[in-house]
């Protein structure tokens, strides 16, 4: 009695296990690999500064589920990534892609950087050494005076 | 003074971009399903769980959608603008309801009144990511040929109802 209790308190352990998504250590770990892979490029939409990998959000708990099950199917992850656009939106790409409406978000730090080296090179271009400075002729010939002054009391 | 122009403009063109960015909602994502077709379901329904319903069944009318549940917040706020959606007899409105318990559910419409012509169940939530939920309540406004019109994330207000949803309705109508 006491062992047909075991058995059968195993056997609805054991279909409770297979029927919650199975835990990553204990599945297949490449395709754990490949979940958390994607997973780590994938907006989690609730908090927001968070990949679906990093959240425990119940949100990003089912879109983890979503992306491993669409694996299993054999979807590759171009076809995810697609998936996912399809709902939220580039917003959802870690890495957003490069079109006419993200442009400037992809050259916007080099162009800063480009007017400030720009800025820079002005100022620096602009600003002369102090002894470089234009001389008038009253001062040249002064100087010129000054000089030979200086040189005929040195002989 | 001239050779402070140029830093002050600087100055104040950051402080603009930085003001029009401090009053952008980062929390509304514009949903990419404007303009689509509205993604195909068949759930059981809330109160009658051997019967079931799919954005099919609305084909030919103009109807809304809205995300709730019992544990959200927002709805609970947004609640008196539906029923008063209801009441007018604007527009069907149609729930769907969000990962929630079915008791629960049941006992929120009976508590509050229930402003839907019927709600929809989703337990596991997967009719919510094709409809690209995020953030319950979210509102759909779906037009004749089943196509998605308008999305809200969050609750719908009065002015809302009254500045976007409602003349969409009737200019969707009319069409």
């Amino acid at each position: 009695m006491a062992r047909l209790l075991a058995l059968l308190l195993l056997a609805t352990a054991a279909a409770c296990a297979s029927a919650k998504d199975a835990s990553p250590a204990a599945a297949d770990p490449a395709l754990e690999h490949r979940v958390m892979a994607l997973s780590n490029e994938l907006r989690c939409l609730v908090c927001q500064n968070q990949t679906i990998a990093d959240s425990s959000a119940p949100l990003a708990e089912d879109l983890r589920n979503q992306v491993r099950e669409k694996m299993r199917q054999g979807a590759s992850d171009s076809e995810i990534i697609d998936y996912m656009v399809a709902r939220y939106g580039d917003f959802v790409l870690y890495r957003p892609p490069f079109k006419l409406t993200t442009v400037l978000l992809w050259f916007g730090p080099l162009l800063l950087l480009a007017a400030g080296a720009a800025v820079l090179l002005r100022r620096v271009l602009r600003r002369r050494p102090p002894g470089d400075a234009e001389m008038t002729a009253a001062q040249r010939a002064r100087a010129a005076e000054l000089l030979t002054g200086n040189e005929t009391e040195r002989r | 003074m001239n050779r402070f122009l140029l830093p002050l403009g600087v100055f104040a063109a950051l402080v603009a971009l930085l003001g029009v960015g401090l009053t952008l909602n980062p929390r509304e994502v514009p949903s990419p399903l404007i303009g689509k077709p509205a993604p195909h379901f068949e759930l059981p329904q809330l109160h009658e769980p051997a019967k079931t319903f799919s954005e099919k069944d609305m084909l030919g009318k103009v109807w809304v959608l809205n995300v709730w549940a019992s544990w959200c917040v927002t709805c609970r706020e947004e609640h008196p603008v539906l029923l008063d959606l209801a009441a007018s007899g604007a527009v069907p409105l149609y729930g769907l309801n969000y990962k929630d318990k079915r008791e629960l559910g049941l006992a929120w419409l009976k508590g509050l009144g229930d402003p839907y012509r019927l709600s929809i169940y989703d337990v596991e939530g997967r009719v919510g990511i094709d409809y690209g939920v995020y953030g319950v309540p979210e509102t759909y406004v779906i037009d004749k040929s089943g196509v998605i019109r308008y999305k809200r994330i969050g609750a719908v207000t009065h002015e809302i109802l009254k500045g976007k949803i409602l003349p969409l309705v009737q200019e969707l109508g009319r069409g």
